[in-house]
């Protein structure tokens, strides 16, 4: 299926959630959606006859600057189609449904999107960090990120 | 000469669960890599992998370095296979930039590409038998790797890292004996396959430690997004040289390789291994086939771009690497450096279906388990 048919097929189900289409020139299109609404249709691209996104290749998260977001790639291995979907989440306090029971790989990915960027994702069964260690100050590729001097009393060299 | 059986009676022992750290300096976890186990006797009843200890944050490098300069970076994710690595990311800024890399150098890129795919499952073949007991195949494969990264080093200049694949064509040119070179390396290589076949895959101690071992069921293996022998180990025919064709794979004629229930079940450690054992033969001919068609002549670097500045927009990028699917989604703002550029690590996917898979073995097993999905840490920690 094509990307615009499935973008269609979304935007008839969720017409409010799905809020926008990104065509690019160059590179992969992609469908913006309301972050409150993710688990539902990300529910609904697994289960629905037709699409069966059932392998999530990808989750990042993102820093763009004025706002953060989170980018889901996603394939069927039925179909052997591709679909992304992105959510914009605010400056304060991001947070959205976690996707970790749709597809479990969503856990890693997640914890380490909460890691790099502290975006919370509600319903995760264990939202810690994964790649710094447990006690780590502050969240590395965050654009404004400044690195902490020392960590336990050994100073960390820029 | 009688042998002699002492008996002892214990009565019925009861045990306390016990937590146990594996690592991070084991040598048998394949690098730093601590995992907390929870057992019950010798019984695994929990696994958590604590991952991070070489952790260097490699995506906010590249959000400081111009375009080539990531390449280097990325050869050191997973650093035994670092043709494969600089392939995508390649790949995607060609694409992003509408760059059409010549024929020779498309021809090239396949035949190195899989060249040290069978380096890397050479070491995964080799260090899984070395798990299970097995020490002469390792030495065997381990000679004949070596060949294999004598031509990768008169190529490029280095054993490990080749900084290699070059946006727009290639570092250098092959050497004059590449073709002759490469026809002998598939040679000894098919000698020694069949050989560890019989020597390890088909040994009954092997088979005995690895069958019904970390089996995997497929849907598990899907909704883990496994890639790779992992995924395919457990009966899904999901290769992405075949599923969605990137550079010129869709010319060769090759089969993909899926486990089978002919000795063991589906998706245990030991179809993991002959899936590995199979894609090597499939490699030989994959590069005989490019040996064959490669143009004679042609320059490497004609189409290199004055400066590499991709147009805004953003692209996810992927390739089959011998881990798995590789992937790099790259978003470009227009300047002369990555504005994000966020790896799909193989490695690290694959290790999150670690806890899954190996409950209800015994300890032992659980290194052979960890053996089979063959991770790098340079990848998982990044």
């Amino acid at each position: 299926m094509l990307v615009q048919e499935i973008y269609d097929n979304l935007k008839e189900k969720f017409p409010e959630a799905v809020l926008e289409f990104i065509g690019t020139a160059t590179g992969d299109p992609s469908t913006v959606v309301d972050a409150g609404q993710i688990y539902n249709i990300c529910k609904y691209l697994r289960d629905q006859d037709g699409l069966e996104f059932d392998y999530l290749a990808l989750l990042s998260g993102m820093d763009y600057k004025d706002k953060f977001g989170t980018v889901y790639h996603l394939y069927s291995l039925k179909y052997k189609h591709r679909f992304v979907i992105k959510t914009y989440l605010p400056k304060e306090d991001p947070s959205l449904p976690s996707v970790e029971r749709i597809w479990k790989t969503a856990n890693w990915h997640e914890r380490e999107a909460y890691d790099m960027f502290g975006i919370k994702f509600e319903n995760h069964p264990n939202m810690i960090r994964i790649l710094c260690p447990y006690d780590w100050e502050g969240y590395p590729l965050r654009k404004d990120y400044v690195g902490q001097e020392t960590y336990h009393g050994v100073r960390i060299p820029v | 000469m009688e042998r002699k059986f002492i008996e002892y009676d214990f009565g019925r022992v009861d045990s306390e669960r016990m937590r146990l750290n594996v690592g991070p300096q084991h040598p048998s976890t394949h690098g730093v890599l601590r995992l907390e186990i929870e057992l019950e006797g010798e019984i695994v009843t929990d696994v958590i992998p604590h991952i991070g200890y070489l952790h260097r944050c490699f995506e906010k490098y590249c959000e400081q370095m111009q375009y080539p300069q990531v390449i280097p970076y990325i050869d050191r994710l997973d650093y035994i296979a670092s043709m494969n690595n600089e392939w995508p990311f390649v790949m995607g800024v060609e694409k992003m930039m509408n760059i059409q890399v010549p024929e020779r150098v498309e021809y090239i890129r396949v035949i190195f590409a899989e060249l040290n795919r069978i380096a890397n499952h050479q070491i995964a073949v080799a260090t899984f038998g070395m798990d299970a007991g097995a020490f002469t195949p390792f030495l065997y494969l381990f000679r004949d790797r070596e060949m294999i990264l004598n031509l990768f080093e008169h190529t490029s200049g280095a054993r490990l890292l080749y900084n290699y694949f070059w946006v727009g064509g290639l570092a250098h040119d092959v050497p004059p004996n590449f073709k002759d070179t490469a026809l002998n390396i598939i040679k000894t290589v098919r000698a020694t396959n069949e050989e560890v076949m019989r020597l390890l895959m088909g040994n009954k101690i092997f088979v005995e430690r690895t069958v019904k071992v970390g089996i995997l069921p497929a849907d598990v293996a899907i909704n883990f997004a496994c890639s790779g022998p992992v995924l395919r180990g457990s009966g899904v025919e999901w290769d992405l040289r075949k599923a969605q064709p990137y550079s010129i794979y869709d010319r060769f004629d090759f089969n993909v390789c899926v486990g089978s229930n002919e000795i063991g079940v589906i998706g245990d450690s030991w179809n993991r291994n002959i899936v590995r054992m199979n894609e090597m033969e499939q490699s030989c001919r994959i590069i005989e086939q490019a040996i064959a068609q490669m143009p004679n002549e042609g320059d490497v670097r004609e189409k290199f771009p004055k400066k590499v500045r991709p147009p805004k927009g953003e692209i996810y990028c992927s390739a089959e690497n011998p881990k798995g699917e590789l992937g790099f989604y790259l978003v470009a703002d227009g300047g002369n450096k990555p504005f994000r550029l966020k790896s799909r690590p193989t490695s690290f996917v694959n290790l999150a279906v670690l806890p899954e898979i190996c409950k209800g073995y015994m300890v032992a097993d659980l290194i052979l388990i960890l053996g089979s999905i063959d991770i790098v840490l340079g990848e998982v920690d990044r």
